[in-house]
């Protein structure tokens, strides 16, 4: 479980690490954290003739909270984020599911924007990032682009990047005040990869909802009907239409599987509802406090 | 402060661990050390058509061609029906199993000796793998050994007369039951350096063991050298399980490339390789019919266990070590009048068995201990009440079992109290009576509605007794045990707030440990463990120096054995320095295995520590010009009667420096001595324990959260009751790995699946519950200070404990598991089949 042999490039800024990247062409590799590419080192599933290692390049560890969006960095860490309470988006939500990453050694390594970059179907930066509304920004050779995350993750472990590429940043819409995030992840371990997860963004005041299913099949999709359901009547969907609609969305078939997505996107649901339940007597259902939080025509 | 038997003295060798000193055999290194990497079979079973070496790595790799002399690994026993199996250290003709060595590369660093070994051609032609045990019993079956005519390494028989017990018992329960493939993943994997030492002329191994002296007899066998030509040093080992007391292939060939290339070479096992080719151990299949009375007095068990002991038979504890405790621990603690029992080992093309913390009893424990609760509900009583009126009696001890088991001492009811006082099993249960359904049973996913779907009332518990006294007038066939499933189901409620069932669950064991020459005998093995030596000496400081064959491996062997030396001279721990593991010092040891070396190295120690002992308070009464007898040893000095003193320094300068001072008559034996240990009785003394578990089952996800977890323990005199603790609860997590987490998973094939640690699931601080233990004291009659072993002991029990508490959780949902890890996608699978299949006519429970 050793390597094979390659040159190690420390990337000391954007220019140098595109520069690096493009001179050694498909045998490349950036670093970043190292948190999956090194495992995938030491198996030899991962054989790149350089190593660009981009985990210090300053442009890249940059949080920029504006109104609007924030914009976070694609070296910045897990931990960072964990750490900083400020500028979330979307209440807690970010230091929630970085705190929900692995274990806090990786968390000191692993970075956001390696993990949208790995795209592995059970990461949680792609599915919360589908789920928050977010867009990847990317820089090559020919200049920069932004792509919607839903797109920007084509397959497992396979995104819109293009050789010589580098994932700069990713750019968060800030929700509005009202707004509620709901997460599940099921995991036989602390720390490990998800068997399912379920993630929800409720956005009265910009009219934005999205239910999203991960780690089943190969990317993080937005569950359109049952975001639209969610939407329209401030109630989770039936069980079964929550996972027939997985069933179809992921094209997965294992009931085992499927139904614990269901309950990953239905708890995940509960919980962004949650917030709205006003007390604990008389009115269990919340609908109350949920009055004005529907809205038809959402944007998912 | 004593620094004796019973005192919490902290262990010696943290010193050196915590301060990152330790010294492992990664940590070695000697001018032109090279590293070792293994070519091994991608194919679980192939022929070998060629194997092509690039001509610029000629003199790198080594492939069993090269090795000519060099015999393969063949472990004897004595046993009917057992057949041996040739294990070439590097594959000769056949790859069995994929991970199977099949050519060694050498190169200055691993990384290089990769690169080599992915460069090496193998030709295989790939043959039908034998993967599934009991697919491989049946008559025409693809044979892993081509030489043998079926693939069962053995069978053995204890016939009992179960068929008439049946017709008249009120109950019968029969159930399968599977245990995982495991891993025993120690923090250290295996790991081997060998050198030439010009200056004797030796082989020098440096391995990862728990048996070096074994390793030396084994490495000298199958090399063809005399075992004066080979030295085993078994530096800081980090964690043994059973899986470093084996001869490994990697051992032989490395040590052959070493002596072949006369450059030291060293092999550092990858979590890959362990994972994918070493150490597999666990898998057992079982049918077990239990027949009990109407109050679940057991009155007959019928058996049949499959082990799955993989391609080759493992030197020296073969392949049938497993199978053979199976059948004779299967009836364990209980009192138990007629037993059946066959079992197969069966060849698989998977790596080969070796023997893991607890042999065979995990899987039997599992087996029993679930049958136990199975029968409890079929006569619709507490589990704990009705395991704790199975087990052998106080006043029946000594027992001889119906296996020809002799239980030395101890109270196992008294374990069930104590475990059901410390767990509050009344309180539990009163949860359980407490517990209310989710508010209108709308909001949760599954549970409500596998509630709801049972829609039948619920039966009377009294009338279900009634039910069950009265088949035997009806008599047509044996009630079914699920008949009283929902006379439990009464009482055990539905889901808490939360939605998730509460559930208490009891395991019981007793453990044969420091086994001897007789049972070793009886098992047919090449090697008998007898009686084992150590040394003591006063060296001239005044400082006392231990040496023992046997090993110290994280199990604290290092303190404990010199906390026996300081019981018996009198003198500080801190005085007293212990050495072990060195063949080239220390007396001959079969080594650290079967809880044996408390039992045995501390009983050697004891031994000759009281000869030492004696001869100090000789040589000392010359000083104090007393009589020998009017000595006594205390804080590091022999103190005379009157109060006169000399310390041991005293003793020792007299001895070695100053003979002037001793008489010419003076016992020339000196103050060094080595002396053998074997107790009175050698088949075994038993260590024994309740485990009780309280878990939450979330029904919707099949996720299982340990509340409270508690262990009741006896294995007589505790010597360190800290490192005791420390045992209990690394064995206990590691036996609630087996139980919920731990699967070394292989394809139709014989692919292995979980090949790193994101795959193979072991379980960390987060997964664990606090646990809590308590002990009594049953001396053993028959050994040194009444010690019995307990290394092994909390592996055993934590599998039954912790699924019994998930089959009462789960038994308002008609749920059973009988198969472990109790994985959530098993507990959900199960759940699942149960709700679609609805309410059950036959009251029969599921499994998955």
């Amino acid at each position: 479980m050793k390597p094979v042999d390659f040159t190690y490039h420390r990337a000391t800024g954007l220019d140098d690490a595109l520069e690096h990247l493009n001179a050694a062409g498909e045998g490349a590799k950036l670093l970043g954290g190292g948190q999956s590419l090194g495992p995938m080192l030491n198996l030899r599933l991962a054989r790149p003739r350089v190593l660009v290692d981009v985990s210090s390049v300053a442009a890249l560890r940059t949080v920029e909270p504006a109104r609007e969006r924030v914009t976070v960095g694609a070296a910045v860490t897990h931990a960072e984020i964990e750490d900083r309470p400020v500028s979330d988006v979307i209440e807690r939500a970010m230091r929630e599911v970085a705190a929900g990453i692995a274990c806090r050694a990786v968390r000191n390594r692993g970075t956001i924007g390696g993990s949208v970059a790995h795209a592995d179907p059970s990461a949680d930066w792609p599915i919360f990032l589908v789920c928050a509304g977010a867009r990847a920004h990317v820089r090559g050779a020919a200049g920069a682009r932004d792509v919607p995350m839903p797109g920007f993750i084509r397959a497992a472990y396979t995104t819109d990047l293009a050789p010589g590429e580098i994932v700069t940043h990713v750019e968060i819409p800030r929700a509005g005040g009202r707004a509620r995030f709901g997460f599940c992840k099921l995991c036989r371990k602390a720390g490990e990869f998800a068997e399912a997860v379920g993630a929800v963004l409720i956005d009265p005041e910009r009219r934005c909802c999205r239910v999203v299913t991960g780690a089943v099949g190969p990317k993080p999709v937005v569950l359109a009907d049952t975001t639209r359901t969610l939407a329209a009547t401030a109630m989770p969907p039936e069980p079964d239409a929550i996972r027939a609609e997985i069933a179809a969305v992921a094209n997965e078939h294992d009931p085992v599987k499927l139904h614990m997505a269901a309950v990953a996107v239905r708890r995940a649901i509960d919980r962004a509802l949650a917030a709205y339940a006003p007390s604990h007597d008389g009115d269990r259902s919340g609908s109350g406090a949920r009055t004005g939080l529907t809205f038809q025509s959402a944007d998912i | 402060m004593s620094t004796g038997i019973g005192a919490r003295v902290p262990r010696k060798e943290d010193a050196r661990h915590l301060a990152g000193k330790a010294r492992f055999v990664g940590d070695l290194s000697f001018p032109r050390l090279w590293e070792v990497a293994f070519v091994r079979s991608p194919l679980a079973h192939a022929r070998i058509r060629s194997i092509t070496v690039p001509e610029r790595h000629a003199g790198r790799v080594f492939t069993a061609r090269d090795m000519e002399g060099v015999r393969p690994i063949r472990a004897e026993s004595s046993l009917p029906t057992y057949k041996p199996s040739d294990y070439p250290p590097l594959a000769r003709g056949k790859v069995r199993f994929a991970g199977e060595c099949v050519a060694l590369c050498i190169a200055p660093t691993r990384a290089e000796a990769e690169d080599i070994a992915e460069e090496v051609i193998l030709d295989l032609e790939a043959l039908p793998a034998v993967i599934d045990s009991l697919a491989a019993r049946r008559p025409g079956a693809p044979r892993v050994h081509d030489e043998w005519d079926d693939n069962l390494f053995l069978t053995t028989f204890v016939d009992g007369d179960v068929e008439s017990v049946k017709e008249r018992a009120a109950v019968v329960v029969e159930r399968e039951y599977r245990t995982a493939r495991q891993c025993m993943a120690p923090m250290e994997g295996k790991a081997v350096l060998a050198r030439h030492d010009e200056r004797k002329g030796q082989l020098v191994v440096y391995t990862s063991t728990q048996v070096p002296h074994l390793i030396r007899t084994g490495l000298s066998q199958f090399l063809g050298l005399d075992q004066a030509d080979v030295r085993v040093i078994a530096p800081d080992v980090g964690g043994g399980f059973g899986y470093k007391c084996v001869l490994q292939p990697e051992e032989i060939s490395v040590s052959w490339a070493a002596m072949r290339t006369g450059r030291p070479l060293r092999w550092v096992e990858d979590r890959r390789e362990h994972l994918t080719a070493g150490a597999n151990t666990r898998q057992h299949h079982y049918r077990l019919t239990a027949c009990a009375d109407g109050r679940g007095r057991l009155l007959a068990v019928d058996a049949e266990i499959t082990v799955d002991v993989g391609a080759y038979s493992v030197w020296p504890f073969t392949a049938c070590l497993e199978a053979a405790q199976a059948g004779g621990n299967l009836p364990g603690p209980y009192a138990l009048d007629v037993y059946r029992c066959k079992t197969f080992s069966v060849a698989t093309n998977k790596p080969g068995f070796t023997p893991y913390r607890g042999v065979a009893r995990p899987g039997v424990c599992f087996a029993m201990e679930l049958t136990i609760d199975a029968v409890a509900r079929a006569v619709g009583r507490e589990p704990a009440d009705v395991r704790a009126e199975n087990l052998v009696p106080a006043g029946a001890m000594p027992y001889t079992n119906v296996t020809g088991k002799h239980y030395d001492s101890g109270d196992y009811p008294a374990s069930v109290a104590g475990a059901r006082r410390m767990i509050d099993l009344d309180a539990v249960r009163a949860r359980q009576g407490r517990s209310l359904p989710p508010p209108g049973g709308a909001d949760r996913l599954d549970a409500a509605p596998a509630c709801r779907s049972r829609s039948r009332p619920l039966p009377d518990p009294a009338a279900r007794l009634d039910t069950a006294h009265a088949r035997q007038d009806h008599a047509e066939r044996p009630a079914r045990d699920s008949r009283r499933v929902d006379a439990m189901s009464a009482r055990q409620g539905s889901p808490g707030p939360d939605g998730r069932l509460i559930g208490v669950g009891f395991s019981t064991f007793t453990e044969q440990t420091a086994h001897g020459t007789r049972v070793f005998g009886a098992w047919g093995l090449p090697l008998v463990p007898g009686y084992e030596q150590a040394t003591v000496k006063l060296a001239p400081s005044g400082m006392v120096e231990v040496r023992s064959g046997n090993h110290s491996f994280g199990q604290g062997l290092e303190t404990t054995l010199a906390q026996i030396a300081s019981e018996q001279l009198g003198i500080g721990v801190d005085r007293i320095r212990v050495t072990m593991g060195d063949t080239g010092e220390t007396p001959y040891s079969t080594g650290a295995y079967a809880s044996r070396g408390m039992v045995m190295a501390g009983g050697a120690v004891s031994k000759a520590a009281e000869s030492l002992a004696g001869r100090i308070r000789k040589h000392a009464a010359h000083l104090l010009q007393t009589g020998a007898d009017r000595v006594s040893l205390a804080g590091g000095q022999a103190n005379a009667a009157g109060g006169a003193s000399v310390s041991f320094e005293d003793v020792a300068r007299a001895w070695y420096l100053r003979p002037d001072q001793l008489p010419d008559d003076v016992d020339t034996q000196g103050l060094e001595v080595t002396e053998g240990y074997k107790p009175e009785v050698d088949t075994g003394v038993f260590t024994y324990a309740t485990h009780a578990a309280v878990v939450a089952v979330d029904p919707a996800i099949g996720s299982v959260e340990i509340l409270d977890y508690v262990l009741f323990e006896d294995c007589g005199r505790r010597v360190n009751p800290m490192i005791l603790e420390g045992q209990s609860y690394g064995g206990a997590a590691q036996g609630i790995g087996t139980a919920l987490f731990e699967e070394s998973l292989y394809d139709e094939n014989g692919q292995p699946l979980t090949s790193t640690f994101a795959d193979y699931v072991v379980p960390g601080p987060a997964e664990l519950p606090a646990m809590r233990i308590e002990h009594t004291e049953s001396l053993s009659p028959y050994t040194r200070h009444g010690i019995k072993g307990i290394g092994e002991g909390a592996a055993i029990a934590p599998a039954g404990a912790v699924v019994n508490a998930i089959n009462d959780a789960l038994s308002p949902l008609n749920v059973e598991i009988n198969e472990i890890p109790a994985t959530p996608r098993r507990i959900l699978a199960a759940i699942l089949a149960a709700k679609a299949s609805g309410p059950n006519e036959d009251g029969r429970r599921r499994s998955p």
